[in-house]
């Protein structure tokens, strides 16, 4: 194995994920830095779900590395392992656990020891606490907080996961379309909330809003195909004339 | 401390615990104590029936907390109940001795039948009751170890895991049917004796066993809830709800959903041991697939995912069972317990102690939600 060890906090080379002969990713490489945000654009089928998947070792890709912290191999860990190894995500539809109340839904997700023995025997700590505390007033939630999380709008639940993502305290946070049916001002808060975020976490951010994007004025990358059309500021990407081809459609 | 005791025994918990412990001293009290004439004596063939409905509840109970909590749909639990009545059967045939037909002090009486000239290893330690103890929570939590392993680790779910877990009972009792399998065949293991030195037949005896069953069911409940309202128990439901969301989180779902079927499918041994004295008998069409979805059925209507419904569940359509069977409705009885299925799955979902559970958490919000409503009108 030699994988080339680079500054980027995630490095994906020449990546290619094929499902039944269907090339969803297509030798896609990719570069993010340490503390950036990048939001991913581009069409629908794109492969940006998918790239999700490959990074969070959902999916095996056929081809190419994936590389977490200059030397980390990621496609040879499970979910589980790159969870744990500080890799965030929040899907695209939104999935919380019904059943659990807000509250209970912080806890599970709260950055603690995984194994089996120790949740049997696990009691909250004071410190703890006071996190989900300031966790719940984060995402806007403190008044919801003992209610099942089934019961909440849907934007709530998209502000939810969020929570759930930074109680894992991640170093990279993989985000899927936060504000897929959320009201302009929800849409806001949320640019504002992952902007927050990003002062001391790498984000990832995959968006078809557009003022959202614009909103969050990040480097883009647009996807098309499942390997890269087009990179740089969202001025330049949305000027690209392949862009407007595929994607803006005008 | 780990197990905070208001968390795990809430009061409806009390109030299930209670009841147990007032049936184990109860039953058995109203048989022993009171003479045959008087009109609150307990037969002794009653005593042994509910202790029968005891054993199925505790096997319900297991069932509950793999399915109810983590969605693990076992349709084989049957095997691991037969295989803590096996094991439970063995060290009560070697206790016979020489009282067999063909007296011989080492063989029980099928094997010298069947031309067995020396006794099989695996037989080997059953005389002894603790070595019999151990075997009947080891046999049944290793075949279960073993095959979820498997199971959970190339994360086979759902359906598909359904069916191999019949599909494992179904070879087992195929193997339990040979004569050469070592375990009497077709006609099992029966005739027994004695347990500890007392007789199994006798009064006593029967009123011990049924009290050791409430003892055994009451313990299961206490392991279970302390399990289900830990963190451990949040975690259950989280993989049941959306096991993939519970990986992404760094859950390693595998080793929980390992752990609590092998838990439970020791329960089920334990309710298989208790089992086998009150019946007399063990055979192998305790395997029988039909067995497995009947507990199951059990557990729906008493409501999954609430512990006491799974215990309410099995002694209802027991005692249903008995009734219709005895009588002349016998014949449809199969009909009747499908057609209880889908009745229960149609119309009552949540299973009887669910939905009530369910009614009165929405009286609780309605009337959260009045007096919130109250306190701000006041505010103003
Ligand atoms: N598990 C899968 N099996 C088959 N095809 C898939 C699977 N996942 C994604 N695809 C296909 O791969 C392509 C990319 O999908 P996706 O990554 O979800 O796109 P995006 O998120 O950019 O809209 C789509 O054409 C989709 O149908
Ligand atoms: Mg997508």
């Amino acid at each position: 194995m030699d994988i080339r060890t680079t500054t980027s906090q995630l490095y994906l080379d020449n990546v290619s994920v094929s499902f039944d002969g269907f090339r969803a990713l297509n030798a896609l490489s990719l570069a993010v830095e340490p503390g950036e945000m990048r939001a991913i654009i581009g069409p629908n089928g794109a492969g940006k779900t998918t790239m999700m998947d490959v990074i969070t070792g959902k999916t095996q890709p056929d081809e190419g590395d994936v590389v977490f912290e200059g030397s980390i191999d990621l496609t040879r860990l499970d979910e589980a392992n790159i969870a744990n190894l500080g890799i965030g995500r929040k899907f695209q539809k939104p999935t919380v656990f019904d059943m659990h109340s807000v509250e209970d839904n912080l806890v599970l997700a709260i950055a603690a020891d995984r194994r089996a023995r120790a949740n049997i025997k696990w009691t909250e700590t004071p410190d703890e606490k006071s996190r989900i505390d300031r966790l719940l007033e984060t995402i806007r939630l403190t008044p919801a907080r003992g209610r099942l999380a089934g019961s909440l709008s849907h934007g709530q639940k998209q502000w939810l996961e969020i929570g759930m993502l930074l109680a894992q305290e991640p170093k990279l946070l993989l985000v899927d379309e936060p504000v897929a049916g959320m009201t302009d001002a929800e849409t806001h808060q949320t640019a504002e909330l992952l902007k927050e975020i990003n002062r001391e976490k790498t984000v990832i951010v995959v968006e078809h809003d557009m003022t959202f994007v614009r909103e969050l004025g990040v480097k883009v990358t647009c996807l098309h195909e499942g390997s890269v059309l087009a990179e740089g500021s969202i001025d330049q990407v949305s000027a690209n004339e392949r862009v407007i081809e595929v994607y803006l459609g005008r | 401390m780990a197990f905070p005791l208001i968390r795990v025994l809430d009061r409806s918990s009390l109030v299930f615990l209670a009841l147990v412990a007032a049936a184990a001293v109860i039953v058995p009290a109203l048989n022993l104590l009171l003479p045959e004439t008087s009109p609150l004596h307990v037969p002794t063939y009653l005593v042994a029936l509910f202790g029968k409905y005891v054993c199925y509840a505790l096997l319900a109970l297991s069932i509950d907390l793999i399915w109810g909590y983590c969605g693990i749909l076992s349709l084989g639990h049957g095997a691991f109940f037969a295989l803590g009545g096996y094991a439970m059967g063995m060290y009560l045939m070697r206790q016979i001795g020489t009282r067999g037909v063909y007296a011989n002090p080492i063989l029980p009486d099928f094997m010298v039948f069947l031309n067995y000239k020396e006794l099989p290893i695996f037989w080997y330690g059953f005389q002894s009751f603790p070595y019999a103890l151990l075997m009947i929570v080891l046999v049944p939590g290793v075949l279960a170890f073993v095959f979820g392993w498997f199971a959970f680790r190339s994360r086979v779910t759902g359906v598909y895991l359904s069916i191999i877990t019949q599909a494992m009972t179904f070879a087992l009792m195929l193997g339990f049917f040979r004569n050469n399998f070592g375990f009497g065949g077709n006609n099992g293991l029966t005739d027994f004796k004695d347990i500890l030195g007392f007789n199994v037949q006798a009064q006593g005896t029967r009123a011990a066993l049924f009290a050791a069953s409430c003892v055994a069911l009451a313990l299961g409940f206490v392991i279970c809830r302390a399990l289900v309202t830990s963190k451990f128990g949040k975690v259950l439901v989280a993989i049941r709800d959306a096991e993939s969301r519970t990986r992404f989180l760094g859950y390693r779902v595998e080793s929980y959903k390992l752990f609590v079927f092998t838990l439970s499918a020791c329960m089920a041994g334990v309710a298989g041991a208790l089992y086998v004295p009150q019946v007399g008998i063990i055979n192998p069409s305790e395997f029988q697939p039909a067995n497995s979805i009947e507990a199951v059925i059990w557990v729906a209507v008493g409501g999954r995912g609430t512990l006491t419904g799974a215990v309410l569940g099995a002694i209802l359509v027991n005692y249903a069972k008995t009734t219709f069977t005895t009588g002349m409705l016998a014949p449809y009885w199969l009909f009747l317990l499908g057609g209880l299925f889908i009745a229960v799955t149609l119309f009552l979902p949540r299973g009887i102690i669910g939905t009530f559970n369910h009614w009165q958490q929405e009286r609780l919000a309605k009337r959260d939600a009045v007096s919130s409503e109250a306190a701000t009108r006041a505010a103003e």
